[in-house]
């Protein structure tokens, strides 16, 4: 009996064991920050949300990361299509052109945005050299520059629930819509897209829960000028040190994180996740 | 239902939007200048020449490897055995202990930091080997990062595994250790060896988490580019991201031929 009992938990007490005590007893003493540093209380809870400059980073963070989902799940969307109906050599083609991003890093995806964007760039060297402008556009270190680098990293994420949702639909279905005098425009926005809403919405949370967190593709492209939520809390705890606030931050964004994961859960099952 | 020319047309825009960044990187590698620009004629080698003339990029190369290796091993084990449990004797709290151990995966990547920041500079009063700012504190943060992406992967593994062969092994007596060396273990090995491989890649690029736990000691390749990327661009950065592109190229068409290949066979 006892040892029916040992051998799952020696089989399921190693991961349990680690992540409880390099995870979770860390975020408990990161909570513990929260309230008690510099002083006792929920002083930087109180700050987080009226301290103007704190309330402009959470806005911008918002407006951002709904403009690059949208965008996101429409670019996802049709490149999905073709990879999923398209001809074999278009399948080819638009599976790498999803996985050749998908496993390069952030760092050199959001570098290749600034070798595209800046101001010695390949944009706007062609666009001088070919006298169409001449003083270079500012593209990056701004705003612009952010939506672009997160959009990219995000389409490939978005891909994979949608494409998921566009495989497991029955072809009988546009064949009876178009035995009846569908035309293909109707079929496609009546049938195909209704019939795929679930991996729009999923990817849509995902991608919007993924880029609530981003830190490396604002603050490469963003240049310091326009922060979002994860750069506030980095250049909280590391230059101006009022580990407090990070911390009071760092929780609220885990709280709301954790509320959208549990609507996510709604509309996809996790296994769809992973295509 | 194909797809109609506009329906292509848009997906290939898109398909160029998600190459059009890294193409932008290659010739800007080429420059014969100090500073981030297009060579104008002249192409140089010079950028390439500095990853090896100057010692911090190997070291940081040589570095990043000692830590995707520690890191995607302690995490490829534990999520092995965890995985194995899970699927073996599916105890009834097993989805609560599934969720808990991808915690690390789905919270937002600033919050781990943070956390593992906190776990770091803790053990650095006590000890200076697992801590702040040395490569085996950053070896084990790497570990808590990646191993929920191990669990995935091994258990995707065993969910193709039939179930019927465990309990026929079960049935003619075989004790635990013999179900999962000589019965599980067998059949999912090509999914264990994903599972390292993820690990070893995803602890390789990692830099949310090794921003907040490394300073002047501990500097990876990520982070290393990183300092490279912030104030003066230094075009050594195009140089290695040509590198780190042109293998994800090569792994992935060596990957597409393969398969390619096996699928016309079948």
């Amino acid at each position: 009996m006892k040892s029916d009992m040992l051998k799952p938990v020696l089989l399921l007490g190693p991961l349990v064991l680690f992540l409880g005590l390099a995870y979770l007893v860390p975020f408990l003493g990161v909570m513990q920050w929260s309230v008690t540093l510099p002083e006792p209380g929920l002083g930087q809870y109180g700050r987080a949300v009226s301290d103007p400059l704190i309330q402009s980073v959470f806005f911008r963070t918002f407006r951002i990361c709904l403009i690059v989902t949208v965008s996101a799940v429409a670019a996802a969307y049709a490149i999905a299509y073709v990879w999923v109906r398209g001809t074999p050599m278009q399948r080819l083609v638009t599976e790498l052109c999803i996985l050749i991003p998908f496993w390069i890093s952030v760092l050199t995806r959001a570098f290749g945005w600034v070798a595209l964007l800046s101001n010695r760039g390949l944009i706007n060297t062609w666009l001088q050299s070919a006298g169409i402008i001449s003083e270079p556009l500012t593209m990056v270190r701004n705003e612009f520059g952010v939506v672009l680098g997160m959009m990219h990293f995000l389409i490939p994420f978005a891909v994979f629930p949608i494409a998921s949702a566009m495989r497991s639909l029955d072809e009988r279905v546009f064949l009876a819509a178009r035995g009846m005098g569908a035309s293909r425009l109707r079929i496609f926005w009546s049938i195909f897209v209704p019939m795929t809403m679930p991996g729009i919405l999923g990817a849509g949370l995902m991608v919007f829960v993924f880029a609530l967190g981003f830190f490396i593709t604002p603050a490469i492209l963003g240049g310091g000028r326009s922060v979002m939520i994860a750069e506030l809390i980095y250049l909280r705890i590391f230059q101006s040190p009022d580990w407090g606030l990070g911390a009071a931050v760092s929780v609220i964004l885990m709280v709301f994180v954790a509320l959208l994961l549990v609507l996510m859960l709604r509309f996809v099952r996790p296994n769809k996740m992973l295509g | 239902m194909k797809p109609t020319p506009i329906a292509v047309i848009l997906a290939f825009a898109v398909a160029l939007f998600l190459l059009l960044p890294l193409i932008a990187v290659v010739p800007v590698s080429f420059t014969p200048a100090r500073f981030l620009s297009m060579p104008a004629g002249v192409w140089s080698l010079r950028h390439y020449q500095a990853l090896i003339d100057n010692p911090a990029w190997l070291q940081s190369i040589w570095l990043s490897l000692r830590i995707g290796i520690l890191s995607s091993v302690i995490a490829t084990l534990l999520a092995l055995a965890f995985s194995l449990g899970i699927w073996m004797f599916r105890p009834w709290f097993g989805s609560i202990l599934f969720g808990f151990v991808l915690l690390p995966m789905v919270a937002p990547p600033v919050v781990s930091a943070i956390t593992l920041y906190f776990f770091l500079t803790t053990l650095s009063k006590v000890n200076d080997i697992v801590a702040y700012d040395t490569w085996i504190g950053v070896a084990i943060a790497h570990a808590v990062m990646i191993a929920p992406f191990a669990v995935v992967m091994v258990t995707v593994a065993l969910a193709q595994v039939d179930r019927r062969i465990d309990l026929a092994a079960r049935g003619f007596g075989a004790t635990v250790s013999q179900r999962i060396f000589k019965v599980i273990l067998p059949n999912i090995k090509f999914g264990v060896l994903t599972a390292f491989f993820l690990s070893f890649v995803l602890s390789w690029e990692e830099i949310g988490v090794t921003l907040f736990i490394t300073s002047v000691d501990a500097v990876t390749l990520p982070r290393m580019m990183w300092m490279g990327l912030r104030d003066n661009i230094d075009p050594a950065i195009a140089a290695i991201s040509v590198i780190l592109i042109g293998i994800v190229i090569a792994v992935i068409l060596v990957k597409t031929a393969v398969t390619f290949k096996l699928s016309r066979k079948t």
